[in-house]
């Protein structure tokens, strides 16, 4: 068994380290998936920080990261593995017909034919692993099925191999933004943890580390205009990655104060959408350009 | 009670508060706890609220019920020494001068540690509803907040908060938002009071309130609406995404043979995978019909601003708003609208429209029928809102009769509980019978019917 952090305090210090800032509430949680080996389901808005949480969790703790990106119409094959029917094919074309099939049969569901797929590489690894289940709320119901079996006894039965348990239990950690309710089964197998926007404090210290050479007034001037932005119920307000994006802007342009000029010429970079800068600049009463 | 005893009767309260917590998460909680320090409060509820709580609309309730079980003090604790009110509540002039001078301050300070300080000192000295024995004493928020009425300062604080560089709006926002999160403290330093006294499986039941989305319409209060229509925007994000994906899998239609087969080629004639034609997807037209009179118009506006948000689901829709006159708002659904503004104005079209008298949905129906004889088709589906209450004027049912039978589907969604359907002037059960009559009390109805129609 591993010991993936000695206590929430350990976690939250060794995840700093790695440029990862947390609060006590993520940092105590992340200590528990460790410590119960228990599955993370991270939830929140897009750019909070979930993603980056695994990768963080990976780097702390020397482990390596596998990642399952999900997406619509992801299936057992790509999540799990899948014989490599092509190859098997040639196998059999290759053999003509000198060989007994059941021998054919032995000889094409071996390891050779074997493409594995995040999920099962995971489980077969026997060094430190975080595997990453990102965005699972993109996927089909059904895929929630075969992560339940695959995330309750850590094992996985090829009928044609036998069946692979895992060595390790990887540190598991599935990100969701929440664009639907995820199945009542897999929430109870899992710690859960709702990330949402950091406060002030939080941000100016996580943009502080990531674009160290902006003025420290600055970064108080963005992170407050940024905090007034996620208010005004835009169809996309803006994150944590904006608001770092924002500052290696402004470090780019030498901006030693941000003024309501700078913020009106800058103001694309953290607002995607036309109607929501149009709003935006209403609303902060900025001169248009 | 022993830890232990406190765990279960959490569990318990957690369960009746609406939170679907199973046994396997319970134990769960428990080897959370065996691994973390007690010593503060705040891991306890983190350790808890990752192993409990599993849909984030839960974790208001959640938090409510971990403050009774987990008090933050006993009493009116360290800080609160002397607050006892001695010889009862009365009123005593200058210590309420004293303290709203004092709140006045944190308010505008936006200080939380005073603010929660304040708070216990609120409930311990204008709080307290003296018993006529032990257990039979009891404390009360609303006698706390009538007496201290932050509601007051409010004009102070939002005047403090201007001369701090915030713009009027900003700053009416701010104020009522502290003002806002000082009562909510009160009242649940007046839960943990009860609880103290009491017993907390007796305040759990009363007084948390069901989560957000299973709150009905007709029960919320001003601070209530306001989380309301911060939900509505991620729910309808919830629908339109659930939508897309459903219509992509509805999508794959008939086998198309020829693709098939020549995809086949390339692994030895063997199909492995099959194409298939893209299925035709049809879309509706809807018109929706509503009562914005006073007694439903928190509901209308919230329906209105779900079928807003999902216009695109929709090949049109026009919207209808009526007390006793039918005025169409359509125009406010212009494409590429800010979801904000439409509301604004919709809100504002409402609030007036609501000023003149009862509803007459009779009147409102035939009106309805004459003026807009084009607007439900064979292709549209009608949708009308409200409670049915119709003042006991005539219901005009074989209009509406007409109008449902035109369209491909009618529903009317009504706000109140359907054992409330056909009582005092309540035409319900009459309309029932003409169209399906469909109960929607609160937002998680709401969104399980619009996903359904779509
Ligand atoms: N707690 C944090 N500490 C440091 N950087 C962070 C933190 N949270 C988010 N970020 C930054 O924000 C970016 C976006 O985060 P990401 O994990 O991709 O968001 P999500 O997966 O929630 O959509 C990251 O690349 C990182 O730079
Ligand atoms: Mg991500």
């Amino acid at each position: 068994m591993t010991t993936w952090f000695e206590s929430p305090e350990a976690a939250a210090a060794r995840l700093r380290e790695t440029g990862y800032l947390t609060d006590d509430a993520t940092a105590l949680t992340a200590y528990l998936a460790g410590a119960l080996e228990k599955p993370l389901l991270v939830e929140g808005p897009a750019g909070v920080g979930k993603t980056e949480l695994a990768k963080a969790v990976a780097r702390a703790t020397g482990a390596e990261l596998v990642r399952l990106q999900c997406y619509e119409g992801l299936d057992e094959a790509r999540a799990l593995y899948e014989w490599n029917y092509k190859k098997q094919l040639l196998r059999i074309q290759a053999a003509g017909g000198d060989q007994s099939w059941s021998e054919t049969h032995d000889d094409i569901f071996t390891e050779e034919f074997l493409l594995t797929r995040p999920l099962l590489g995971a489980i077969r690894r026997d060094e430190p692993t975080v595997l990453l289940v990102d965005e699972v709320d993109k996927t089909d119901i059904e895929v929630e099925g075969l992560l339940l079996e695959v995330l309750s006894d850590f094992q996985v039965t090829i009928p044609e191999l036998g069946t692979v348990t895992a060595t390790r239990r990887p540190f598991v950690v599935l990100t969701s933004n929440a664009s639907r309710e995820l199945s009542e089964a897999v929430k109870r197998r899992c710690l859960f943890l709702h990330l949402d926007y950091p406060d002030a404090e939080r941000e100016r210290a996580i943009v502080t580390s990531q674009v160290p050479r902006l003025d420290d007034k600055v970064v108080a001037q963005l992170v407050d205009v940024v905090v007034r932005l996620r208010d005004l119920e835009l169809k996309k307000a803006p994150s944590i990655a904006e608001s770092v994006d924002w500052a290696r802007t402004l470090v780019a342009l030498q901006v030693g104060d941000l003024d309501e000029a700078t913020v009106a010429r800058t103001l694309g970079v953290v607002l995607k959408h036309s109607s929501d800068q149009q709003r935006a600049a209403r609303e902060l009463k900025l001169a248009t350009r | 009670m022993s830890l232990l005893d406190t765990h279960i009767g959490f569990v318990e309260a957690l369960r009746a508060a609406g939170l679907s917590v199973s046994l396997a998460e319970g134990l769960d909680a428990i080897s959370a706890l065996e691994k973390v320090r007690w010593h503060d409060r705040e891991t306890v509820r983190a350790a808890y609220a990752a192993t409990l709580v599993k849909r984030h609309p839960q974790r208001t309730t959640f938090d409510a019920v971990f403050d009774i079980y987990y008090p933050r003090l006993i009493g009116s604790g360290v800080a609160g020494d002397g607050l006892e009110p001695a010889g009862g509540p009365q009123d005593t002039g200058p210590d309420l001068e004293r303290f709203r001078e004092a709140l006045a301050e944190a308010l505008a300070a936006g200080d939380q540690q005073a603010l929660q300080d304040l708070a216990v000192e609120a409930v311990a000295r204008f709080g307290a509803m003296p018993g006529r024995g032990p257990g039979l004493s009891s404390w009360s928020a609303y006698t706390s907040l009538q007496r201290v009425s932050p509601g007051e300062l409010m004009d102070r604080l939002v005047q403090g908060l201007l001369g701090q560089g915030l713009d009027d709006e900003q700053a009416q926002r701010a104020a009522g938002r502290r003002i806002g999160d000082f009562t909510r403290l009160v009242e649940g330093d007046a839960r943990r009071r009860i609880a103290e006294e009491k017993g907390p499986e007796h305040v759990a039941g009363v007084t948390v309130r069901p989560t957000i989305d299973r709150l009905d319409f007709t029960a919320a209060r001003r601070s209530d609406l306001e989380e309301m229509r911060r939900e509505i925007y991620p729910l309808a994000r919830r629908l339109a995404a659930r939508l897309t994906k459903e219509q992509h899998a509805r999508r794959r239609g008939p086998l198309d043979v020829r693709r098939t087969v020549r995809a086949s080629i390339a692994t030895g004639g063997v199909p492995l995978t099959t194409h298939h034609r893209p299925k035709r997807p049809h879309r509706t037209d809807l018109v929706v019909l509503c009562d914005v009179s006073g007694s439903v118009a928190n509901f209308a506006q919230f329906t209105l601003m779900l079928v807003f948000a999902l216009r695109e689901a929709f090949s049109g829709v026009r919207a209808f708003t009526f007390v006793d006159d039918v005025v169409e708002v359509s125009d406010s659904f212009r494409p590429g609208a800010d979801v904000v503004e439409v509301m604004e104005s919709l809100a504002g079209q409402i609030s007036q429209a609501a000023l003149w008298g009862r509803t007459n949905y009779g009147r409102a129906l035939t009106r309805f029928a004459e003026e807009h004889p084009d607007a439900v088709g064979p292709r549209s589906s009608l949708l009308v809102l409200g409670d049915g209450r119709s003042n006991y004027s005539d219901l005009a049912l074989p209009v509406l009769g007409d109008l449902a039978g035109r369209a491909r589907h009618a529903w009317w969604l009504n706000p109140e509980h359907p054992r409330h359907w056909g009582t005092g002037d309540s035409a319900a059960d009459r309309y029932g019978e003409v169209v399906s009559m469909v109960e929607c009390r609160n937002l998680a109805q709401l969104g399980e019917f619009v996903h359904r129609i779509v």
